[in-house]
């Protein structure tokens, strides 16, 4: 008798503490499908944003509370719930804050994660939408392709840029080097890294990626720049195989091996670079202007000591394009999408407001002048937008001039279709290269070839 | 704690008094059985079954999932890096076993024997795991460096040629197996320590009355006596370094060239590089199921020695 109470009490407790669990983890309110709008276009509606400066980056936040009482004011049915997190998206928490109902009504994005979440169907069409977006005619049609699948669109960009080749100026400097004029061909490269590298033990003349994906990722920045593909027009096979891809493998041995001018650290990630640039002990590497930023911001670097331009031998091919911008949680309403589309209009597309609010970024003593965003390219925002950078810069302007020059050859290039499954790759042969001195290019680049064909055929 | 320990089953009835109080004591056993139930529910048992459901699955986590069957599973094996992941995993685990199962043991056998500073070296040899471990693996990672890490510094005041470490696909794995034994061997020590503490004293007296050395001593007192733990810390050590993962993502990305891919870091990359948890879901169920065989055979052989002495 008293063994079968037990009993019950013990299965008691576990279906409750299992029914608890199962509880939790089944569908919340926020799983279910958004209820539709009211019709009403001045109904109250609050939508949650996300990639609000977080409470360390003070008057980036303040600047971001400022534009939404602002914008608050001008549209006063609309309620922002502004969402800090550093860095503004975490790839690893990207689907579990979707499976849990917490992803923003309106998300932040890198460039490299649009096409993978729109395939998957994480981020709501917002096509029809898109009519009440002024800005949107005089938006580079390349920069909003990224954003693009087919005819439909999926969201608005907020940052853009290409890639470049950045250089520590003051080493430069230091090596005997004209910083005012940075390499242009690869050549240029190898001889202005030899003499960096020769001032000593640390000092390492080019740096480059070959681990945790990055490595491919900058495979392809230089793929690009010489003028090769890493796929095929139909993006069915790779392309990488080719005599540019060769190339790029070769000039890295020779500067690993034979000039030894690369360090002899590898497998180096996008934070490793990053430090080694911040410390003063690195030369040159592919990179945008936001990679000076970065240093500057998060990695004890100064401005004036770096400079940007084009990746050599470039102009008239195309450049690796990056960037990041927002897209719409698919289970948004209609309602929703549209005031989030006219916060985004109002806070990263128009001249002078929000993110291009130079003024205010002077007075806060935040860094005004570089070549970033090029959202407008030479259309009349554009040239605001240059005009207003102009006006109220902070940092030697003309120390990125040269990347500045260079942009009207050059042809941005999206990232191409399961670019981190290829990048994942290509890290292979990268870090072959950097790590062995016998590694066997053409072998190399057959095998990637190969592992790559196998997975763009997997649901191509 | 007197209540809570578990008595035998009670075969007469109890006078009512007695049996309410019993239920009392019980209830508040129970009721910390309810936290632990809870606990293991929320975060053991629904993430196993969630991940087992996941690999048969395609999700994107907003529109109703699609069963797929084994698509995952062939999937992740035509992987080009498949092969090597598991490979690299059993030869991690392989050298994590001959490096991280005998140091500790060593370790607590000279800790043992120590007469003094025992419990500076205690804590002196627990210490790293008292350390995060991104902070451990880190540290190592500078200890690495093929230009002013410390490993090479050392080789060079030997006169010895400065080592590639993790830039080597011949050293790197065997550097991660380094890290990772340094950073778990204060566990493993403190365990064996505190069974070698329990052998009877008078078992190693008598060995010396016998003439038995400090070798001989461990072979025929301190082996047969740890026995029991030996082999439970095998069989945990080998399931522990089956899923490393934290060594090859913080310190080489899975390269020079794969050679440092595991299945869990594998894992990761499919379920949120590439965001494919079905794939990532379908890894992870084969390593389930790889540990549950080898736990399955491990114990049976460790049950039927034990029968057969």
């Amino acid at each position: 008798m008293r063994r079968t109470s037990h009993r019950r009490v013990l299965g008691l407790l576990l279906a409750a503490g299992l029914g608890l669990t199962a509880a939790s983890c089944g569908s919340g309110d926020e799983d279910k499908p958004a209820a539709q709008g009211s019709g009403d276009a001045n109904a109250p509606v609050t939508i949650t944003v996300g990639c609000q400066p977080p409470k360390s980056n003070p008057k980036e936040r303040t600047a971001w509370d400022e534009d939404v009482a602002e914008f608050q004011q001008l549209h006063p049915n609309i309620t922002i719930q502004s969402k800090d997190a550093f860095p503004c998206i975490n790839p690893d928490t990207f689907q579990a804050k979707l499976a849990g109902g917490t992803q923003e009504d309106v998300f932040y994005v890198y460039y490299t994660d649009v096409q993978k979440i729109i395939k998957a169907r994480q981020a709501a069409d917002i096509s029809q939408y898109l009519g009440d977006v002024k800005a949107l005619k005089d938006i580079r049609p390349d920069v909003q392709s990224v954003f693009k699948d087919g005819d439909k669109s999926y969201g608005l960009p907020r940052n853009n840029y290409n890639m470049g080749l950045v250089y520590n100026r003051k080493l430069f400097t230091q090596a005997g080097l004209n910083p005012d004029s940075p390499p242009k061909t690869w050549a240029e490269v190898q001889e202005a890294a030899k003499k960096i590298a020769g001032l000593g033990a640390g000092y390492t003349g080019f740096g480059e990626y070959s681990a945790g994906n990055t490595g491919g990722w900058h495979f392809a920045a230089s793929l690009y720049a010489r003028g090769g593909s890493m796929v095929n027009d139909d993006g069915k096979t790779a392309a990488f195989n080719s005599p540019e891809g060769k190339a790029v493998l070769e000039n890295l041995k020779k500067m690993r091996w034979d000039d030894n001018s690369m360090g002899t650290k590898q497998l180096l990630q996008w934070e490793d670079l990053m430090r080694m640039m911040g410390s003063g002990k690195l030369g040159m590497m592919i990179g945008a202007p936001d990679v000076v930023q970065s240093v500057n911001n998060d990695f004890q670097g100064k401005f004036e000591d770096y400079g940007v331009t084009a990746v050599p031998e470039s102009e008239g091919k195309s450049s690796l394009s990056g960037g990041d911008g927002y897209m719409f949680n698919p289970k948004a309403t209609p309602e929703k999408i549209k005031a989030g589309l006219l916060w985004l209009e109002f806070h990263e597309l128009t001249p002078g407001k929000g993110q291009f609010d130079y003024e205010r970024a002077k007075a806060q003593g935040r860094p005004v002048g570089l070549p970033i965003p090029d959202l407008y390219g030479d259309s009349k925002p554009g040239q605001e937008i240059t005009a207003l950078r102009k006006q109220f810069a902070t940092v030697p302007v003309d120390h990125f001039t040269p990347y500045v020059s260079a942009q009207g050859s050059i042809t941005n290039k999206l990232e191409p279709p399961k670019a981190q499954e290829l990048y994942a790759v290509l890290d292979v042969a990268m870090s072959a290269v950097l790590t062995r001195k016998d590694a066997d290019i053409d072998k190399l680049l057959s095998d990637a070839e190969s592992k790559a064909n196998k997975i763009l055929a997997k649901n191509t | 704690m007197a209540h809570l320990v578990a008595k035998p089953p009670v075969r007469r009835s109890l006078p009512q008094g007695a049996a309410r109080r019993a239920v009392g004591r019980n209830l508040t056993a129970y009721g910390f059985l309810c936290g632990a139930l809870i606990c293991f529910a929320f975060f053991s048992w629904y993430p196993m079954v969630r991940e087992v459901v996941l690999s048969f699955q395609e999700n994107n986590f907003v529109d109703p999932p699609k069963w797929v069957g084994f698509d995952n599973f062939r999937s992740v094996i035509e992987d080009p890096a498949f092969r090597a992941a598991w490979l690299n995993t059993a030869a991690f685990s392989g050298l994590a076993l001959i490096v991280g199962y005998a140091i500790p043991f060593v370790l607590a056998v000279v800790l043992n024997e120590l007469r003094h500073a025992r419990g500076y070296l205690r804590f002196v040899v627990y210490l790293p795991v008292m350390l995060p471990p991104a902070v451990g693996v880190l540290l190592f990672k500078w200890f690495y460096d093929p230009g002013a890490g410390l490993f090479n510094q050392i080789l060079d005041v030997f006169g010895l040629p400065p080592l590639s470490w993790l830039d080597s696909s011949s050293t790197a794995l065997i550097s991660l197996v380094l890290v990772s034994t340094w950073m778990n061997l204060g566990t493993g020590t403190l365990i064996y320590l505190a069974a070698l503490q329990s052998i009877p004293g008078e078992l190693y007296e008598s060995a010396e009355l016998d003439g038995a050395g400090l070798f001989r001593r461990v072979r025929h007192v301190t082996i047969p006596q740890t026995k029991l733990i030996l082999l439970v810390m095998l069989m945990l050590q080998v399931v522990a370094t089956m899923q490393v993962f934290i060594e090859p993502y913080l310190l080489t990305g899975g390269g020079p060239e794969n050679a440092t891919v595991t299945v869990a870091y594998l894992m990761y990359q499919y379920a949120f590089n590439f965001g494919d948890f079905g794939g990532g879901g379908a890894l992870g169920l084969m390593l389930m199921v790889v540990l549950m065989v080898f736990s399955t055979i491990y114990l049976r052989i460790a049950r039927d020695n034990e029968g057969g002495r």
